[in-house]
């Protein structure tokens, strides 16, 4: 039935489809589909750089545009991977190099770059459009300036929470004086001084420029400038916000009155209050409001929060306190996205009134609301279930209760109902963090009702396998999961193993992982890697009943890796064992 | 709820499902057998590391390596010994996972009257990017007297450390130190491996040859780049005015550094 489907007919229906895994699903109906997928698909997704290599994605696709690659494992965001582990994106330039001459977007997370990388990029990839590196590292100044300087078609340049080192301030100048294009850039990552002068003619001679993210360093008296160049801005992330006196604010704020396009705004460090009202012109006009770097007290923040009555998405310190989050339950009734970080993370009893009750209340006020990232000191599972009950559409739900294993505080007891609350009521949660005292009783609950559960983190918790085996038996969807420093072992990871399979990714650290389950696992399961990231000494002579300090499982179509620093090994893999899947 | 049975994937099928549990583990919020999980071909133990089913302690897992020890714990009572002691104790520390519910009088806030103190701080908690960390912390010590200092705002600052010739960099919690020698004895410990050239895949690994003439030559110098990104030489200032400024590390080594007069190098010149 499906061979007399014209080749062309087939082509011009899945034009149509442009999520990966709708294009992946279709790849797998036949041997005919297979064939003319792959030499259609145009835009090309990796979630994690070791289920494949460079090989097998050149092989596969013949004419891509777009690719996006995922390098570390999420924990590494929080210092869990050690410097060195892996993820260089170099080798993947050097063969898309040879073969993706017409590349237009690159996109790249968590991977190491190189400035040789990016050279590589520069001079290789002509027509390349965007390139967004997400929380990655490893390259300088110097990479980014031989991009500026041969990247003649470039219109995105988005450095989004990078670790770049800072030779010079004037890779900016790079980009030729005859280049217009320009319509997206991030610099807030940087914390050294850009050349500002380049900056400028930069952004004068860009009228397409709809997005600019500048760095602390830019100082607020010049960003009137900078907004008068650019009044067409879409989403504008200033420096620091504060100067001496008040000189500065009514051509600020004149210049922010001027943007009538703008709809995100962000950086906001080092705030003095006074110069808050300057943006009020446009907060009826914001979709999205980053505070979370303005250390400015409830009141100030309410204030401005409250003027923003289109506001989708914001991110904000718990400065905001529990009276904040109502003024944002009734200000905002289009917000579906709410961060909230903490000010002071490591002291134990900071004083600011932020509590359970803050999140309580947006969970009524905003009917929107579907994803929460929220850091507490205290939390109830009566709060957690009105939340649940309250907001069932929430598809993203982390809580971060700063002391581990907190017990509902007004009972004591472990938040295994409240969580199981969430499960239950959000049915369509897709993403979880979870944090507080949790038996195993909650991954019970997690195991019975989040079945559209993809990605879970775990820290903390549980008290024996059958915790993990729930998770693995039960959450028919899942695709990551992480956890660390909970009393998970052998036993529901080996009963549980062709489960990983259909995974991207399982990452697990202090917990009750052996050695030897490991080398078992790795010997059985052929497709997936076990890699084991140890750095203690004399590993070869640690008992095999001994747990690993991390393990790191995922699976893959390439076996070994060639480019393992010391402290990783992939076990159960016999030189024999190694083969190459074309 | 009874848990099912469960297909054997991986092959273990005479594992006996007998109700005798090998784990030396025990819940007391338990109500389910896990004993469909006991697969005792395996023979795998959950007893604590270090101690051998019959309950004696085994031999000792050797010592971390030096760099390793830094990495485990945030705080600074166990950032800096080396040893046996370290890997049992650090491992223990992060394996604090008795599944008895911690008495809830620890649990208890609200009593108004202590000062906020600095926590014992577990790596990568609360999870939060560096970048966030570095910038709050910079944040809290503008705003908090001279005197209370970093400890009191607790916070940690994550440094990059390179070193001339090595693969690969490695990150330190400057905040975990209290002055330049425990400072500078844990970056001797993180950087041996490659001096000793120790299973290192580097692409310029170092020769014991070299080692010597690191250590007791001034071939190696400390410095570090600082907020107006100039790189200085470690050890001028007071330490509290060091972590302020210092943004990242650098071992100088060779050419670059001779002539540099190291007067607090006193690494270079300490044994391994």
């Amino acid at each position: 039935m499906t061979q007399s489907f014209p080749e062309e007919v087939l082509e011009h229906v899945f034009s149509f489809l442009t999520s990966h895994t709708d294009r992946n699903a279709v790849s797998l109906v036949s041997k005919s589909w297979y064939d003319t997928e792959r030499w259609c698909r145009d835009h090309v997704f990796i979630g994690n750089c070791y289920a494949v290599n460079p090989r097998v994605l050149t092989r596969r696709f013949k004419e891509v545009k777009a690719v996006e690659l995922k390098g570390k494992p999420h924990f590494a965001d929080f210092n869990l991977v050690p410097e060195g582990w892996g993820g260089c994106v170099d080798p993947w330039i050097v063969e898309m190099g040879r073969v993706y001459s017409g590349l237009e977007e690159i996109r790249l997370k968590r991977m190491e770059v190189t400035d040789e990388g990016l050279e590589m990029v520069a001079k290789g990839f002509g027509k390349l459009k965007v390139l967004v590196l997400a929380s990655c590292d490893g390259f300088s100044t110097d990479g980014l300036a031989a991009v500026a300087a041969n990247c003649r078609n470039l219109r995105v340049l988005d450095l989004r929470e990078c670790e770049v080192e800072e030779l010079s301030c004037h890779w900016l100048s790079h980009f030729p004086d005859s280049f217009t294009l320009l319509e997206s850039l991030n610099i807030a990552c940087l914390s050294s001084e850009v050349s500002f002068s380049a900056l400028e003619r930069l952004v004068s001679r860009s009228p397409n420029l709809k997005t600019l993210k500048l760095n602390r360093t830019v100082p607020l008296e010049k960003l009137s400038t900078l907004l008068q160049r650019a009044p067409q801005l879409v989403e504008f992330g200033t420096g620091a916000y504060s100067a001496e006196g008040l000189d500065a604010y009514s051509s600020l704020a004149e210049a922010f009155s001027g943007c009538k396009k703008l709809k995100s705004l962000s950086g906001f460090w080092d705030v003095i209050p006074a110069y808050l009202p300057a943006v009020y012109s446009v907060c009826s006009q914001l979709t999205s409001l980053n505070l979370s770097y303005a250390t400015t007290q409830s009141p100030d923040l309410s204030k401005i929060i409250s003027h923003c009555h289109n506001l989708q998405r914001l991110v904000v310190l718990d400065y905001i306190e529990d009276t904040g989050l109502e003024t944002v339950a009734t200000s905002c009734k289009d917000l579906k996205e709410l961060v909230v970080f903490p000010s002071d993370p490591y002291v134990a009893d900071a004083n600011v009134p932020l509590t359970e009750q803050g999140l309580v209340s947006v969970s009524q006020g905003c009917t929107k609301l579907h994803s929460v990232l929220y850091f507490c000191r205290q939390m109830s599972n009566s709060a957690l279930v009105s939340i649940s009950k309250n907001r069932p559409n929430i598809t993203c739900f982390r809580l971060c209760i700063l002391e581990p294993r907190s017990p509902d505080y007004l009972t004591l007891e472990p938040l295994d109902t409240g969580f199981g609350s969430i499960v239950e009521n959000c049915k369509q949660l897709t993403r979880l963090s979870m944090s507080g005292l949790l038996t195993d009783r909650v991954f019970e609950y997690i195991g019975k009702h989040a079945k559209k559960l993809d990605m879970l983190s775990i820290a903390f918790a549980g008290d024996t396998d059958l915790g993990l085996h729930y998770i693995l038996s039960g959450c028919d969807s899942l695709r990551k999961l992480e956890i660390r420093d909970c009393p998970f072992g052998d036993k529901a990871l080996l009963a549980n193993a062709s489960k990983l399979e259909t995974m991207r990714s399982l990452w697990m650290s202090s917990c009750f992982v052996s050695f030897g389950a490991c080398k078992l696992l790795g010997q059985k399961m052929p497709r997936l890697n076990v890699e084991v990231i140890d750095e203690r000494e004399n590993l070869n002579s640690i008992p095999e009943n001994v747990p690993v300090e991390k393990v790191y499982i995922y699976r893959t179509v390439c076996g070994q890796r060639f480019d393992m620093p010391d402290f990783v090994r992939i076990m159960g893999k016999d030189k024999a064992d190694v083969y190459n899947l074309s | 709820m009874s848990v099912p049975l469960e297909h054997d994937y991986i092959g273990l099928s005479d594992a006996s499902r007998s109700s005798d549990s090998s784990s030396n583990i025990t819940s007391v919020t338990e109500t389910q057998p896990n004993s469909v999980l006991n697969f005792k071909a395996t023979e795998l133990s959950l007893g604590l590391p270090g101690f051998s089913k019959n309950g004696g302690p085994t031999i000792m897992l050797g010592a971390k390596r030096g760099f390793a020890d830094v990495n485990l714990d945030g705080s600074g009572k166990w950032a800096l010994k080396g040893g046996s002691e370290a890997q049992l104790g650090g491992f223990e520390k992060s394996q604090t996972l008795t599944p008895d519910v911690k008495p809830a009088e620890d649990k208890k806030k609200g009593s108004g009257s202590a000062p906020p103190s600095a926590k014992a701080q577990v790596v990568g908690w609360p999870p939060i990017r560096s970048f966030r960390k570095n910038t709050m912390a910079a944040n809290s010590s503008k705003n908090a007297d001279v005197t209370e200092g970093n400890l009191a705002s607790g916070g940690c600052l994550f440094v990059k450390v390179s070193m001339d010739g090595a693969p690969y960099l490695r990150k330190i919690d400057l905040k975990i130190y209290h002055n330049y020698t425990e400072l500078s004895k844990a970056l001797e410990k993180m950087f041996s491996c490659f001096t000793l050239g120790n299973g290192v895949k580097g692409r310029e690994g170092l020769s014991e040859s070299n080692l010597k003439d690191l250590l007791h030559g001034s071939e190696c110098v400390l410095t570090y780049e600082d907020k107006d990104g100039d790189w200085m030489l470690v050890g001028d200032v007071p330490w509290e005015m060091f972590i302020d400024s210092c943004k990242r590390l650098r071992i100088m080594k060779g050419s670059e550094a001779i002539g540099l007069a190291p007067r607090s190098m006193e690494k270079c010149k300490n044994k391994i």
